[in-house]
């Protein structure tokens, strides 16, 4: 077998067909995304002329900007900042070993799978002001004093959708930090234990720090997938008009395909600095993980 | 007995983590007729099983389920056709611009479909095939090709290179020693790839619901909604169909689930 000598032609070949798709289908709409920020037009979306940075200007002019940019601060801030800190403790519990461990591990494998949209709607149906369960099962047991309209008062509408995001990220969370967790040698411990450290002061010490990895790679995947997120928020925001519950990727998608708005060159605009944010998260990534040992 | 505590904890966290799609299971059993009453109850009162027959009876149903089963199959074949050689020539050569390669991959995997969903719908839209199979098979295909990579770069790369020489004196070609001798070692692999991206494409939602305005192309997602609108809400039908179509993932996600954090942390292991 030739290793040394394998020319660029011959690894075109190989990685032709990964490359073909990647441009046709990644490339290829960066640059059309890009091309369409910078142009205008009409309402039934036909090019009609360039626009200059204009779509840009309009875009900060939007009165609706600075509290979308607020509720997408908010939202991935608290759906990733909590999922962290439950993934925590349940990627500790599944690391032990008891009886029923792979049940829990099925159960957490259900959010994951399922579809967003249907969770998504699910969680509408169990929010429901009347016929909700969520609101029965709280009166019941005598939490709220009347039922609450989770998806349509303004004061719970985030709080109700922050939980949702939390409840489908946590899998994927809990699995990263658990392989971090598998993965530090048990002598750690037994020094410790030796040297007469206690579960919480062992747990600080050593387990957190050498959980650091791990935890990163959790944080900054998940600050990605949050902000890219759009059933959760497309689906129990649904009743609501206006954008005062909308993040970046909905408020983008209402401005590009709602009937009454259908502003192309506005919607790519606000695309092209949302893709921006995420390059951001994943020069973040890649300089944390140190990608390049993967090679090895 | 700590382990009987962890167990405890462990029955209490599953029923949690379970508890809104045991809602979704009674709430799919339930007649139109229990749907709307207050206060509401979580069981049925007149389990109605036939709500699955009667959505699968449907024949929008069947058209979105033929949809959605296309576009996954379709796109899932393209995945193991484009990141088998990609991934095998990575774990095996070292040649000018792979680590470019790498690192595009790395890339396209943190961008969902969903921050380009304009500059698709502007690039399908020029190229005239809003509505068609190809722009949502596609589509999928390419956002689900790095796990795919990463998933079989570190398999290929863990078999050692004496099997495929060895070959290679009974003078097989390179591609031959792939398709003869690697690929067979690594079943797998290729299992939680296909698995994978057949999922990934099967729950896919953004793209869909662009391109796919067109009611007789509208994947399960997309078309499952028109059961509950402003107009009518059979919230039954909503979760049966919901629950043919998670079911099987699930099954297929429990078979996968120990080798999907490499895949999904892909750079950050080892």
């Amino acid at each position: 077998m030739r290793r040394r000598g394998s020319s660029r032609w011959q690894a075109l070949l190989w990685l032709g067909p990964s490359l073909a798709l990647i441009a046709a289908v990644v490339a290829y709409p960066v640059g059309a995304l890009v091309s369409a920020s910078l142009s205008r037009y009409s309402i039934t979306g036909f090019h009609q002329g360039w626009a200059g940075m204009g779509n840009y200007r309009r875009l900060l002019e939007q009165a609706a900007l600075p509290t979308v940019v607020a509720t997408t601060a908010v939202w991935v801030t608290a759906v990733v900042g909590v999922t962290i800190v439950i993934s925590l403790a349940l990627a500790q519990l599944l690391n032990e070993r008891f009886p029923g461990r792979r049940l829990v591990r099925w159960a957490l494998i259900v959010p994951w799978a399922a579809s967003l949209i249907m969770t998504a709607k699910l969680f509408v149906w169990i929010y429901d002001y009347y016929f909700g369960i969520l609101n029965h099962v709280l009166v019941s047991l005598g939490l709220v004093a009347a039922p609450v309209d989770w998806l349509g008062d303004d004061a719970t509408v985030m709080g109700a959708m922050v939980a949702v995001g939390i409840f489908v990220s946590l899998p994927f969370t809990t699995y990263v930090l658990l392989a971090g967790l598998q993965a530090i040698p048990g002598e750690v411990y037994e020094a410790a234990r030796v040297d007469g450290a206690s579960g919480w002061r062992r747990y600080r010490s050593i387990t957190l720090p050498l959980l650091r990895p791990a935890l990163l790679v959790a944080t900054v995947l998940n600050v990605i997938y949050v902000f890219n997120s759009f059933p959760i928020v497309w689906t129990l925001n649904d009743r609501n008009p206006g954008f005062g519950h909308d993040t970046m990727i909905t408020y983008m998608y209402k401005i590009a395909f709602k009937s009454a708005l259908r502003d192309v060159g506005l919607a790519a605009a606000l695309g092209v600095i949302n893709v921006l944010v995420i390059l951001l998260a994943v020069l973040v990534y890649l300089s944390t993980v140190s990608w390049r040992e993967a090679e090895a | 007995m700590k382990r009987a505590a962890l167990s405890g904890a462990g029955l209490v966290l599953a029923l949690v983590i379970l508890s809104p799609y045991l809602v979704m299971v009674f709430t799919a059993l339930k007649p139109e007729s229990e749907l709307r009453v207050t206060p509401p109850r979580l069981l049925p009162v007149r389990w109605q099983p036939a709500n699955f027959a009667a959505v699968l009876a449907d024949p929008e149903f069947l058209t979105w389920l033929r949809v959605s089963l296309v576009v996954a199959l379709a796109s899932t074949v393209i995945v193991v056709v484009a990141a088998t050689p990609a991934a095998y020539y990575t774990a095996r050569y070292r040649f000018p611009g792979r680590s470019a390669f790498l690192l595009l991959v790395l890339v396209t995997q943190m961008f969902s479909p969903t921050a380009l969903v304009v500059g698709l719908y502007r690039q399908f839209f020029a190229l005239d095939l809003v509505n068609t199979y190809a722009a949502l098979i596609l589509t999928n295909a390419a956002f689900n090709l790095a796990f795919a990579i990463w998933i079989l770069r570190a398999f290929f790369a863990s078999i050692p290179r004496e099997i495929e020489e060895a070959a290679a004196v009974d003078g097989c070609g390179r591609l031959r020693a792939l398709v003869r001798v690697v690929l067979p070692l690594s079943l797998p692999a290729m299992v939680t790839v296909v698995i994978f991206s057949f999922i990934a494409a099967w729950n896919e939602y953004v793209v869909a619901l662009t391109l796919m305005t067109d009611p007789s192309r509208k994947p399960l997602t997309v078309g499952i909604t028109s059961y509950v609108t402003a107009y009518v809400q059979h919230w039954n039908h909503l979760f049966t169909a919901s629950l043919i179509a998670i079911v099987p993932v699930v099954v297929l996600f429990a078979l996968i689930e120990r080798h999907l954090v490499g895949g999904l942390t892909a750079g950050s292991v080892k």
